[in-house]
């Protein structure tokens, strides 16, 4: 790969020389009035600027949308008066490699977060109920020294077992603020029982592995495509920065690409792309992809000699050793195999509401349009059955010639460059044992019961020895309302003899804060300085940079940064040393990242060169073609899957014993909460819960003017809701047996019938008769793990919708 | 004379995300109610039955972002009682909040409702084009926001020149009324001004 590596001044020469003046560590400075009003009596960082003179400081998006996007912060009189996008020049910008990271809407918003009434001021102890919400406030020391004395306490009584580090995802620094500080503590402290997958990725990362392994083409490959068909995927909402996938989407359409967008919904992504759309089902895709192999089969449109020498179990005569006859996805395809039926098109459009001939035209033109790039997004797999799609669209993308070829690729995500940067070094972790991400409940209620067997899959350890007694939650709202089955969590948590101790260090007071025993409020981005590196999700295409994110104020209130909380629990569990390793200040740690990232990139500035220039971006002037060895020489050159081929069949999935949830082939599997679910008479209609465009998952709702731009609703299709007498804008009830939820309805076309849809992040709300009255899903989602990857199939829903 | 600046919005990049209205508003530091950029959501089509199945039958979606459109001929300006809207020579539209008396009558007379009565200071507001940064040689706040580079800012028969002169997507206003100094560059599915075909989605929103 020919790299173009290069130092970006960001600022002109005469902010550098302005900001020469500047005294980083001083806090000095007259009262910050943001104007319009608000009044916070901030002290700013002290600056030397002239009255009125205006001075640009980079800073970053640090939530989990992935973008990492650049902004500038732009302080003039001591206030930070407003943000501008990537203040990288014009002239450094190559909108086909490396275009800037202008920001989307929600960073925009950074002010208003910052300033946000709902932020944490000082440290709280629970005085109520566990979740009622009552507070006292409390001194740093009483906070730091009772948690402190209750890890001591736990890890006494129970073992390092019972400790968990909730997953979370509001924050992600490079370092030296964010998780790695107290993951590094509470690991020399003796460890943690800790998670896999997440809650975003949880079945692709599980099932990946065996069909593909690895990760696509780089992003900005798509601009030489011809034909690209997005199945799920709202880039534009998801990855919306100025260099993410969303934006490359958009520059192939500028490019002449034509998109195809399979998805229940006209996402944003769909509408920007002027994609022609196929409405689906929910939950089908496989019956889909099933369909249109047996049109490329029964029409003679695949690659047989790519199949034969590629795949493994694409049909028998490439079955491994010891898989039962019938067992290839032909057989499957062709009606050879247990179930004994065909899958035509005729089958799939009664499962998946698609006509047949549009089965048939759509599987002819990915076989025939070279290059055709088939990408999958997360949507389809946070779903009951979400390991199955995520391995059929790649035998897709191997039948249709497009594997391991520019512009084509292997029918899973994108890829990027990574930034070559270590963050705080975080020792192992001593406790081995493992759960799934989403399983913590049960951790919590049941834990010693939970096994490596079929039910739970915990890892590391054969079973449990203790349930979950201590809870760090860091910047995270999924305790309670990312989490599914808001009430059922509710209970869990309120009894307070099961989970005893639950820390959470936030920024906002979110209805996960509410839960807290103690609870530490933490600083935001304006508030520290941080280091970021920009490659995100890892789609962003073959550019990535680092951002030194600049404080420009001082913490308000009495928030603290993560390190130092990390630094003083460290100090009272008698690890200040161990914890510190020589590393006096947050510039020691940095330093070291500086370093590291030199050893990468030569060229790459001092700390303090750094901190003026603000972002050191670098890129590539090659896209990665994922495969393309493999594609040129399988033997030699094998895929990271267990067998090293495109595992079709795979005889590890075989192992697990459970076929009628881990199939060894990718296989069309009806959903619990499906159409064909009996309590489908009940609840008629589906419910997703995808991203909203406003929020970062649940960071972001509640910032005043992302609330007025965009409102939370549930979407139901225009017949849908001549049905019930509901227009749009009308408010309405939604509910099934696990809770109800009140908000407006947006009537759409862009939505198929039988289809409803409730972005996912909002603060649920509760009146007094428990019915949520902000629009959060998981009032209404099931916790009911998906089979291998005991993943969150938190689209997968049935409800009723009433006008009220 | 100066040229008359404009704004261009290229339909076919925007994604309907608000970046523009969200930057707008932390640049002229708004309040909640006050939007001097907003995003029209237009939808059109109807759902059908073919070979058993529910399709969508020309379901269609796009979105127009629109601000003052510092027209040619400022209605706003000739109903104000007050003289207090008054249009520089490079046509930006301004309102001078000493001489407003809050009376709304160019809120009512504008087709676009771009003045909005600001509650905190007892007058009118509008887009002023970011006049402060035009006049340092920058681009409006909106116009930089854009994560897809929709939008386009300069002089007026350029922008025309660059992106053509269609100046009224449905649901906008026909824009002979007031002969806006603003160019939309259409998508495959963007209807004119008058269309019947499809309908506003969003005006809790606006």
């Amino acid at each position: 790969m020919t790299e173009n590596n290069f130092l970006t001044k960001t600022l002109t020469d005469t902010v550098l020389t302005r900001r020469s003046f500047l005294k980083w560590s001083a806090a000095v400075g007259g009262s910050a009035a943001l104007a319009g009003g608000l009044n916070f009596g901030l002290k700013t960082v002290e600056n030397a600027v002239a009255a009125g003179e205006e001075q640009v400081s980079t800073i970053g998006c640090y939530h989990n949308c992935g973008g990492r996007c650049i902004l500038g912060a732009v302080v003039k009189d001591g206030t930070v008066v407003r943000l501008v996008p990537d203040p990288t020049p014009a002239k450094d910008e190559d909108l086909r490699t490396n275009p800037r990271a202008i920001p989307c809407l929600r960073g925009r918003s950074k002010i208003h977060h910052t300033y946000a009434p709902e932020r944490l001021k000082y440290p709280l102890k629970r005085v109520g109920k566990r979740g009622e919400g009552k507070f006292e406030r409390i001194s740093w020391d009483e906070a730091l020294d009772t948690i402190a004395s209750e890890m001591k306490r736990i890890k006494e009584k129970y073992s390092n077992e019972a400790f968990y580090f909730m997953y979370a995802s509001g924050e992600n620094w490079k370092g030296p603020d964010g998780r790695d500080p107290m993951r590094r503590l509470m690991r020399l402290f003796g460890g943690y029982t800790d998670y896999y997958g997440s809650y975003s990725a949880a079945a692709y990362g599980a099932a990946l592995p065996f069909i593909t392994a690895g990760s696509g083409n780089s992003a900005e490959d798509v601009l030489n495509s011809k034909l690209i068909v997005l199945f799920g995927d709202n880039a534009v909402v998801n990855n919306a920065g100025g260099d993410n996938a969303g934006y490359w989407y958009m520059k192939a359409k500028e490019n002449g690409t034509k998109f195809i967008v399979v998805d229940p919904i006209l996402t944003d992504t769909a509408m920007a792309l002027e994609a022609e759309w196929v409405p689906i089902i929910p939950g089908t895709d496989v019956a889909l992809i099933a369909a249109m192999s047996h049109v490329m089969v029964k029409e003679d449109l695949y690659d047989k000699e790519f199949m034969a020498t590629h795949a493994t179990g694409f049909d028998e005569d490439t079955l491994p050793e010891g898989a039962p006859r019938n067992s290839s996805w032909m057989a499957y395809i062709m009606g050879h195999g247990p179930d004994k039926v065909e899958k035509t098109p005729a089958w799939a459009a009664a499962i998946t509401g698609i006509p047949a001939d549009r089965i048939a035209s759509l599987a002819r033109e990915i076989a025939s349009v070279k290059p055709c790039a088939l990408f999958q997004a997360w949507g389809w797999q946070r779903r009951a059955y979400g390991e199955q799609p995520v391995r059929a669209l790649p035998i897709l993308a191997a039948m249709s010639g497009n594997f391991g070829i520019s512009g084509g690729g292997p029918g899973i995500r994108p890829s990027g460059m990574a930034f070559k940067m270590s963050g705080m070094p975080v020792p192992n972790n001593p406790v081995p044992a493992v759960i799934s991400v989403f399983t913590w409940p049960d951790f919590i209620t049941r834990g010693k019961e939970m096994t490596s067997g079929a039910r739970d899959k915990i890892k590391g350890v054969d079973k449990l020895s203790s349930s979950m007694k201590f809870m760090w939650n860091q910047a995270g709202n999924t305790v309670i309302n990312q989490h599914s089955d808001i009430n059922l969590t509710t209970k869990i948590l309120e009894d307070d003899t099961l989970l005893e101790f639950l820390v959470t260090f936030e920024v906002m007071m979110t209805p996960t804060a509410k839960f807290a025993d103690i609870l530490l409020p933490g600083t935001t981005g304006f508030e520290a300085d941080n280091i970021i590196t920009g490659e995100g999700h890892g789609i962003k295409g073959n550019h990535a940079w680092a951002l030194f994110n600049h404080k420009i104020i001082e913490p308000m209130y009495e928030c603290k940064e993560a390190l130092w909380i990390a630094e003083q629990l460290a100090d009272r569990l008698g690890l200040g040393d161990e914890f510190r390793e020589g590393h006096m200040s947050r510039e020691d740690w940095m330093q070291d990242m500086v370093k590291s990232a030199q050893e990468s990139y030569p060229d790459f500035p001092s700390l303090e060169e750094f901190k003026k220039v603000g972002i050191y971006k670098v890129s590539s002037n090659k896209s990665t073609i994922a495969f393309a060895d493999f594609r040129a020489d399988p033997v030699a050159n094998p895929l990271r899957t267990p067998t090293g081929k495109i595992e079709i069949y795979s005889p590890s999935l075989a192992a697990y014993n459970e076929p009628e949830e881990i199939p060894a082939i990718p296989k069309y599997i009806p959903e619990w909460e499906g159409l064909s679910d009996p309590l489908h008479d009940k609840y008629p209609l589906m419910m997703e819960t995808t991203h909203f465009v406003a929020r970062s998952h649940s960071t972001f709702d509640n910032v005043d003017y992302l609330r007025e731009a965009h409102h939370q609703s549930i979407w139901i299709n225009t017949l849908d809701a001549k049905k019930r007498g509901i227009k749009n804008g009308d408010m309405v009830k939604v509910y099934n047996d696990r809770g109800e939820v009140h908000l407006p309805a947006f009537v759409t076309h862009r939505i198929r019938p039988s289809v409803t849809n409730m972005y996912q992040g909002a603060w649920y709300m509760l009146n007094a008769n428990g019915v949520d009255t902000r629009g959060c899903g998981n009032m209404l989602t099931k916790y009911h793990p998906t089979p291998l990857a005991k993943g969150n199939p938190q689209h997968t829903n049935l409800v009723q919708v009433e006008k009220l | 004379m100066t040229k008359q600046l404009a704004f261009s919005v290229d339909i076919a990049k925007c994604t309907g995300c608000k970046a523009c209205q969200i930057a707008c508003k932390d640049k002229n530091n708004l309040p909640i109610g006050v939007r001097w950029r907003r995003v029209f959501q237009y939808e059109g089509g109807e759902w059908i039955k073919q070979d058993g199945q529910m399709i969508p039958g020309n379901v269609y979606a796009y979105t127009v972002s629109a601000a003052c459109m510092h027209c040619e001929n400022p209605i706003c300006m000739d109903v104000c009682p007050a003289a207090a809207i008054s249009k520089r020579a490079d046509g930006i539209v301004l309102i001078d909040q000493d001489k407003c008396i809050g009376c709304r009558y160019c809120s009512w007379a504008c087709p676009y409702g771009a003045p909005q009565f600001n509650e905190d200071l007892g007058v009118m507001t509008k887009c002023n084009m970011c006049v402060d940064l035009v006049d340092k040689g920058e681009r409006p706040a909106c116009v930089e926001s854009c994560p897809y580079r929709a939008m386009d800012f300069g002089p007026l028969d350029e922008l025309r020149q660059k992106h053509g002169i269609f100046a009224a997507p449905a649901p906008l206003p026909d824009s002979n009324l007031t002969r806006p100094s603003v160019v939309y560059r259409p998508n495959r599915v963007t209807k004119s001004s008058g269309d019947t075909s499809g309908k506003l989605k969003n005006l809790e929103e606006l």
